[in-house]
């Protein structure tokens, strides 16, 4: 019943993760004080890129907090998929919908704000 | 006593034979579900956010300008320092909440009585930052001026940044006092008057000529705020409602209101379940301490309550990039 490694420690995976988590943190800070014009005034599907490494940056950073810290790697593919892939999915879906509409509104409705006085 | 430990269960099985679904136990397993719907509703919130922000990227406030406090550095413009601190803080507790359960796996009682206290320790920490950001976003930080249609108008010197009214805005004798129950209408109360009115604002604005405004109108170039130059600023400060200071519910100094709207939400939700985190954090504690996991065999409870509270560290991971990086 009970598997092998769980008598084991696993101090060590569990500090090289914080440093893992704690550099990605720190990078994403720098960047977003520093906010470099290369990075942040180019565009790349709909948004800066600065804002697509931020994403990926964050995606990296809950995927070492699913696996390693809520051990998700030690759990049956069964359960990880049936958790795993309907958040993805359907958050996938829902972002996807609202973040397109919100651009829809914006082009109909931002050129009828009025900003001159 | 002895009933509420359950001692005898052998807790890691379900209660109808010895086939575990998904090879987890119940409480385990409902856990994971549990927190894959709570997943989904801050997804919802966050979306919700995300059409908004998009609804209005032309105008949304800039989070470096918002949120620019730091303890003890009072006046200096510190962007993001100390989110960086409070999402270190978190992460940190993470860690030592790991390892409890690590240290549960090796039935080391002491060692996870230690760790669960680091991790409430962390908790606690994490909240009263989370309530010190809260208090200098409601407080502000240079005050602005509403529009008769509901836009933010902010002040700047002639390098571009930002000024607050209080630096330029006149004082001038006022009628106007504040309405107090006891000497007015005793079932009306008023909220504390703006320290300047629109009057003063525009006065001290007239008198100081090397200051102009800025609209929440964003620059595609830039991605700064439009500067208008002071030739036209009077009309814009002629169409002025109201003077705002900070933000909340209903006006926010830094611009949109919604984004105070889903500030005060998202981050309460969470902050909410951090609350909560620590709450279930400290049950568990006592009954490390009582040893009734040590009776029951498994540390699988502190196991259960560490998924929980990397789940909050999970989410704020997400809040801090919507919120305040990109």
């Amino acid at each position: 019943m009970t598997h092998a490694q769980e008598h084991t420690s696993h101090t060590k995976l569990i500090w090289k993760v914080f440093g893992i988590l704690s550099v990605i943190t720190t990078v994403e800070v720098i960047l977003g004080i520093l906010k470099p014009d290369a990075l942040h005034l180019t565009k790349l599907v709909g948004t800066s890129l600065l804002n697509i490494i931020f994403l990926v940056l964050t995606l990296v950073k809950a995927y070492y907090i699913t696996w390693f810290f809520m051990h998700m790697a030690d759990e049956k593919k069964s359960l990880r998929r049936a958790v795993v892939w309907t958040a993805i999915i359907y958050i996938v879906y829902l972002a996807t919908l609202l973040l397109i509409e919100g651009s829809y509104i914006n082009d109909v409705l931002g050129p009828l704000t009025k900003w001159n006085y | 006593m002895e009933a509420t430990i359950a001692t005898d269960t052998n807790g890691k099985v379900w209660s109808g034979g010895n086939n575990k679904p998904l090879g987890a136990s119940y409480g385990k397993m409902m856990m994971w579900f549990f927190i894959l719907s709570d997943a989904l509703t801050f997804s919802g919130f966050l979306a919700a956010y995300g059409l908004m922000r998009f609804k209005f990227i032309d105008s949304w406030p800039i989070a470096d300008e918002v949120f620019t406090h730091f303890p003890f550095l009072h006046g200096v413009h510190a962007p993001m320092y100390y989110v960086a601190l409070m999402t270190f803080i978190l992460i940190f507790s993470s860690v030592t909440m790991v390892l409890a359960v690590d240290a549960g796996h090796q039935m080391n009682k002491k060692k996870v009585t230690f760790y669960m206290l680091l991790t409430i320790v962390g908790g606690l920490i994490f909240l009263g930052s989370q309530a010190w950001e809260w208090k200098n976003f409601i407080n502000g930080s240079y005050g602005a001026v509403q529009l008769n249609d509901g836009k933010i108008i902010q002040f700047v010197n002639s390098e571009g940044e930002q000024i607050a009214l209080e630096s330029f805005a006149k004082p001038l004798h006022s009628e106007r006092v504040r309405h107090t129950k006891n000497n007015g209408l005793w079932f009306v109360a008023e909220p504390a008057l703006p320290p300047f009115t629109v009057n003063e604002v525009i006065e001290g604005f007239k008198a100081n000529p090397d200051i102009t405004i800025r609209t929440e109108k964003i620059n595609p170039d830039t991605k700064k705020k439009t500067i208008i130059s002071r030739d036209k600023a009077m009309a814009y400060l002629s169409n002025a409602k109201a003077v705002v200071e900070g933000a909340n519910l209903k006006v926010n100094e830094y611009g949109k209101t919604l984004f105070a709207n889903f500030f005060f939400f998202i981050t309460g939700f969470h902050g909410f379940h951090v609350f909560t985190g620590v709450l279930i954090n400290i049950i568990i504690f006592f009954n490390v301490i009582i040893g009734t996991y040590e009776r029951r065999g498994h540390y699988e409870m502190v196991e259960k309550v560490g998924l929980y509270w990397h789940f909050v560290d999970l989410v704020w991971v997400f809040v801090f990039t919507f919120f305040y990086l990109v």
